[in-house]
């Protein structure tokens, strides 16, 4: 990873973090309704990753805290945030929401709402780009709580058992809505648990972009050599509630200042200061214009865009004039 | 045209569509080295390998999601769930995957999935291997649902439901994988949609669905025979979505109806086909519809309890008599 690369990266994770709060203010607004999940605090997870491996090429899967992987698959933030307000022009065409973010032509498979429903659509689509002979891999991104569905140990047999290029990666912030892990987790070290299936594991600091970058390209290389799958765990925090309609009460202020004195954005700003390669300045100049994106165009995009219409309300639900519904003949 | 028997007629459909196309797979318990739980896919793992026919493990909903997740890049998996009592274990991916993506994607994404099983009451094999999962499986948009009462259908139905873009879920029967019957021996793909008449009467119209076919062109040979109605019996071989211009039709000739259907009545295909009766053609009924169905009961062990839980040609006829009164 170069300056370059570091300061890309750096402004990308500043506007994931830009982008969530912005997100926030719309729902208080009643912009945007349902569930909003947000990801400010765990930057460093979703962009160290996907920028060990190709956005855009590999396969990317994860749960309902979909916006900013999608981003960085290549979705285009503007058709994100139309999404969010339920617009014809948001990328699954207001049909989807906050929690079903798709972007098929990045390879951004989906957002899902089902903890732990990824897991073996995953192994799945690695099935198929072993089938079809490519060098992608599918990445797989979800929480800690998913553990503990079934469908995680199924995905993880099926995955050794078949030698499948899967890349799970664990995102665990500790808690599953107001359920810190070691209350519903009999072994809190995730990276543990996949012992049981012959998987090689890691566990990284998920607040250190350059440590999940190093921890991911390993991982990569792994999964595209074929090699089978691996597993990832990212130890990091979410800073808001689980959810909109989350308190958060349920977590000590200490325990929050210990982890936001480890912001990913903050870790990595300082550490470009310090050698020198940017300025106290230049951030703040990052910042605002970023903040100006998001208002002007972003923004701007989605509460210009029109609302679908109401007689296309069953569209979608099964393919349209599918000739082999009638038996080929049509 | 050659006899084949059901479980012939599924895997003849398995061979062709696995030679057609290389994107083509099959998996389910049991399926490759020990070819299959009713036969339905014997010799294809000796065909076409381990790659393409995969024995799973008993992770019912795990591999289903698999599958899913294959679909999703253009692999045309065929599921076996190997009962559809195990098959409650994947409703999850086929309800909240295969079935939503494509509305929730905006129609960015399908799951082009066949999920094949066999469900209904076979030789006492007890409460938990005896389900009738149909009336689940209808009530969900965006799969389609297929059910074959003959070997015809049974290939024809499995060869569309391999090629449409949909996921479809094909409702099997553990007692019918011996019968034989017609199957044309050019290639041919059956409608996933629409009904068919079994049988021509102007008196009653009897709707059946897989094995209820059969006990509804029973009942109407006893019917014509000693009684002299004449039943037209309706197969109803797509369950979602349901013919409603088929059944109107029907109705609209015979003004009478019977749904003869081998689960308990709630929530049910009878319940169903009388609601679309009662939206399209209320007024040409000349007496008010009858549902001949399973006691609503968990399936007895006992052969004789087991009997009295199900219906037959007999019940069938019964329900008939009452409606003409005769
Ligand atoms: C099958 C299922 N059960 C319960 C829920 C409700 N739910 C949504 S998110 C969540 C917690 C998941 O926590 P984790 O996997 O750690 O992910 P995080 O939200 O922390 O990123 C729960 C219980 C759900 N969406 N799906
Ligand atoms: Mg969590």
């Amino acid at each position: 990873m170069n300056v370059a690369d570091k300061k890309r990266l750096l402004r990308e994770m500043l506007f994931a973090r830009r982008f969530e709060e912005r997100c926030y203010e719309a729902y208080v607004e009643r912009k945007i309704g349902g569930f909003l999940h947000l990801y400010p605090g765990e930057e460093a997870c979703a962009h160290g990753v996907l920028e060990a491996a190709r956005p855009g090429h590999d396969y990317v899967i994860t749960g309902y805290r979909d916006h900013i992987h999608a981003i960085k698959c290549g979705a285009d933030p503007k058709k994100v945030m139309a999404e969010l307000y339920g617009r014809e022009t948001g990328s699954s065409r207001g049909r989807g929401g906050s929690m079903h973010i798709f972007d098929v032509e990045h390879r951004f498979m989906g957002g899902y709402a089902l903890v732990g429903g990824p897991f073996p659509l995953a192994a799945g689509m690695a099935k198929a780009i072993k089938m079809k002979g490519g060098d992608e891999i599918a990445i797989c991104f979800l929480g800690d709580a998913a553990n503990n569905q079934g469908t995680f140990h199924e995905s993880l047999n099926m995955a050794k058992l078949w030698n499948l290029p899967v890349l799970y990666v664990c995102e665990n912030n500790l808690y599953g809505i107001g359920t810190r892990i070691d209350r519903s987790t009999a072994v809190i070290d995730q990276y543990k648990r996949v012992s049981g299936y012959d998987i090689p594991s890691a566990q990284e600091d998920g607040q250190d972009i350059e440590k999940v970058f190093k921890a991911a390209k390993k991982a990569v290389n792994h999964v595209r050599s074929g090699k089978g799958p691996y597993f990832l765990e990212l130890m990091t925090y979410r800073y808001r509630g689980h959810s909109m309609s989350d308190s958060n009460a349920y977590r000590s202020k200490n325990e929050e200042r210990m982890w936001s004195d480890r912001d990913p954005i903050i870790l990595l700003r300082d550490r470009l200061i310090e050698a020198g390669e940017l300025t106290k300045a230049d951030y703040k100049a990052m910042d605002t214009e970023i903040l100006d994106e998001i208002e002007d165009e972003i923004i701007a995009f989605a509460e210009s865009s029109p609302e679908p219409r109401v007689d296309e309300v069953e569209k979608y639900t099964l393919a349209e004039n599918d000739p082999w519904v009638y038996g080929g003949g049509r | 045209m050659a006899e084949l028997m059901y479980w012939e007629a599924i895997r003849r459909a398995h061979d062709e569509e696995m030679a057609n196309d290389p994107l083509v797979i099959c998996m389910g318990e049991d399926i490759g080295v020990a070819g299959g739980t009713y036969k339905a896919t014997q010799g294809l793992y000796e065909k076409y390998g381990p790659e393409r026919v995969m024995d799973t493990p008993i992770s019912e909903n795990g591999y289903t999601g698999l599958g899913i997740g294959a679909s999703f890049l253009g692999v045309r998996p065929i599921i076996e769930l190997m009962s559809v009592n195990f098959a409650w274990l994947a409703l999850d991916q086929l309800f909240n995957s295969a079935a939503k993506v494509r509305y929730m994607s905006g129609g960015q994404l399908t799951a082009p999935v066949v999920v094949r099983s066999p469900g209904g009451t076979a030789h006492q094999l007890g409460a938990q291997h005896s389900a009738r999962m149909e009336k689940v499986f209808m009530g969900i948009a965006g799969l389609r649902v297929v059910t074959p009462s003959n070997p015809k259908q049974a290939y024809g139905l499995l060869k569309s439901a391999v090629r449409c873009n949909d996921p479809v879920f094909i409702n099997e029967h553990e007692l019918m994988y011996n019968m034989k019957g017609e199957v044309p021996d050019a290639e041919f793909f059956h409608p996933l949609e629409g009904s068919e008449v079994a049988r021509e009467g102007r008196d009653v119209t009897l709707f059946g669905y897989n094995i209820s076919v059969h006990w509804c062109l029973q009942a109407a040979a006893v019917l014509s025979k000693q009684f002299g109605i004449e039943a037209e019996v309706v197969d109803l071989y797509a369950l979602s979505p349901l013919d409603r211009a088929g059944i109107a039709r029907s109705v609209r000739n015979t003004h009478r109806a019977v749904i003869v259907e081998e689960a308990e009545a709630p929530v049910g295909v009878g319940s169903e086909v009388m609601a679309i009766i009662n939206e399209e053609c209320f007024f040409e009924l000349d007496a008010a519809p009858l549902r001949v169905s399973a006691l609503n009961i968990p399936i007895p062990y006992n052969h004789g309890l087991e009997k009295a839980a199900i219906p037959n040609a007999n019940d069938v006829v019964a329900a008939v008599r009452k409606m003409f009164g005769k």
